[in-house]
């Protein structure tokens, strides 16, 4: 398994590491039993996502896409923001190893989590946002097992 | 980035110059089939016979009860289902531990599908098998009791000596996977009642490809690989010469070598250990503290995940390892570490540093300078440490 000198470079050099201050919309995915989680916060002004930090504990990959999601969807429209699947974000990255595709359904996740964390507080429908599944919720869930 | 600091010895360790220099006649000049009977062959058989006398003296054993195999799992596999085989009609129950080699666990998998019954023995919080655990799943159809020397993972030496007593007077054969302890602890195969003992080349400065087993004498056991008559026709195959010849040098010299090696290294390893609990908030050891491989260093980090930690270890030139998910290629992190109580959160972050006689004090300093900074690093950028150091505030 080798990943691609994009991957390594977002992972050495990770982009919009950090959290923002009374996010519009912070979305949390994954659980530390599977070894990831992707926290996501979008600052969003106007429909626009003006600014998108991260905080991953995951493996390169995780960190990785992590960086480039949050990159790929600032100055996006909401709807534009939706489009950042994790097909896109695997894609701008040159590929990811077989094992870890799951790490870029992560950070698929974790915006739409965001984006659905933003759509409640404001009392809004995003038209094609489901609600997410794969929540942080779970890892007390798996803890409790 | 190019390695400067190897410190993934019980993954695998480089060829020995001494040990290559001994092998290297066998390749070009003395490259006859040991079954022949011309002056060639005299010679393969004369070296293979040679090697086989280096093994045996440095387990207490007779040269005529050591077999070359290709390495330590085909040992594990010969042990395990030659035994079975061999005994199905005394038997069908087979006693292992849940933190073996997989080539023990997917071995007993295999056998479980085939009519027999496996006891998996559980580990305390340092990885030691409980005697008491171990005879109370002793029972009439018990065949075989087969724990590991030492793990591989974490460095705890089990109690063979003490495990090999009660299956001898209980009739029960033991086999013990040595892989990891062979050439780095003192192992008497007499003293310690084991009947049947893995061992590896490229765990201790041999060659990969080439193994042994150590079965004792009047063991009864079925061969895993049929064809013609070499080994006593327990292990079919025109025998690895310069492997042989190379397996039999490395295991003389660490034989030789081992009171010093073992000071040294745990002298090292300690440092290493205790420099970088110290250093780290958050981190535990995993393993006995004392009862552990003399190079051995496992540690957990919290808040953090290990392929991370391995990356950014490699971005400075260190080999290492880790029991994450993401270095094992599956979801779920290291069996052994789940085995001796580890939330699967705390196995994900554990870095295996292994050391030998190659490695320096200057190398430990270095870890010890550079492990903090990259733990701290991604603790920054982890959520779950986030939560931690808001609700320290």
């Amino acid at each position: 398994m080798e990943y691609s000198a994009k991957v390594m470079d977002h992972f050495m050099n990770p982009r919009n590491v950090g959290e923002i201050e009374d996010a519009s919309g912070v979305g949390t995915v994954g659980n530390a039993k599977c070894g990831d989680i992707m926290k996501v916060y979008l600052q969003i002004e106007d429909g626009i996502i003006q600014d998108a930090k991260f905080k991953t504990f995951g493996c390169g990959a995780a960190v990785a896409t992590s960086s480039m999601a949050t990159e790929l969807v600032k100055g996006k429209t909401i709807q534009q923001a939706l489009e950042v699947t994790n097909k896109a974000v695997m894609e701008a990255l040159d590929g990811l190893p077989p094992v870890k595709v799951h790490c870029s359904c992560l950070a698929e996740e974790a915006l739409h989590a965001a984006l659905w964390d933003y759509a409640e507080k404001n009392h809004i429908v995003i038209e094609g946002l489901k609600k997410p599944v794969n929540d942080i919720d779970e890892l007390h869930h798996h803890t409790e097992e | 980035m190019a390695t400067k600091i190897y410190m993934d010895h019980a993954a695998t360790t480089p060829v020995r110059k001494e040990v290559l220099e001994a092998m290297l006649p066998y390749f070009t000049e003395y490259y006859g089939n040991a079954s022949g009977i011309y002056g060639i062959a005299k010679e393969s058989k004369k070296a293979m016979e040679k090697a086989r006398e280096q093994v045996a003296a440095a387990i207490n054993a007779q040269p005529s009860e050591i077999y070359f195999t290709a390495g330590g799992s085909e040992s594990d596999n010969m042990a395990l289902r030659g035994v079975a085989e061999a005994l199905k009609d005394k038997g069908n129950h087979i006693i292992t531990t849940k933190i073996e080699h997989h080539a023990i666990l997917h071995t007993c998998e295999y056998l479980e599908k085939h009519g027999f019954r496996v006891t998996y023995l559980d580990v305390d919080a340092d990885g030691k098998v409980r005697l008491e655990d171990l005879e109370a799943a002793i029972c009439p159809e018990t065949i075989l009791i087969s724990v590991m020397f030492a793990n591989n993972e974490i460095g705890t030496i089990e109690p063979i000596a003490e495990i090999g007593k009660l299956a001898h007077e209980k009739g029960i054969y033991l086999h013990t996977d040595a892989v990891q302890a062979m050439g780095h602890v003192p192992i008497d195969v007499e003293e310690m009642h084991i009947d049947l003992l893995s061992i590896s080349g490229h765990k201790l400065g041999a060659p990969k490809g080439i193994g042994a087993i150590y079965i004792r004498k009047g063991v009864r056991i079925t061969p895993l690989i049929f064809g013609g008559a070499q080994e006593k026709k327990m292990r079919a195959g025109t025998e690895n010469i310069p492997g042989i010849v190379g397996l039999g040098k490395a295991v003389e010299l660490a034989a030789a070598e081992l009171p010093e090696t073992r000071a040294t290294l745990e002298k090292m390893r300690d440092r290493l250990i205790h420099g970088i609990l110290e250093a780290i908030p958050y981190s535990k050891l995993n393993g006995h503290p004392t009862d552990r491989l003399p190079g051995n260093c496992n540690i957990s980090f919290e808040f953090i995940e290990g392929e991370s930690m391995l990356l950014l270890l490699d971005a400075l030139g260190v080999a290492a390892s880790s029991g994450s998910a993401c270095t094992s290629g599956s979801l779920d992190p290291s069996h052994v570490l789940l085995a001796i109580g580890l939330p699967h959160e705390k196995a994900h972050g554990s870095l295996r540093l292994t050391l030998d006689t190659d490695n320096t004090e200057e190398e430990i300093d270095f870890i010890l300078e550079k492990l903090p900074q990259i733990v701290a690093r991604l603790r920054e950028m982890s959520p779950l440490y986030e939560e931690v150091s808001k609700q320290a505030k």
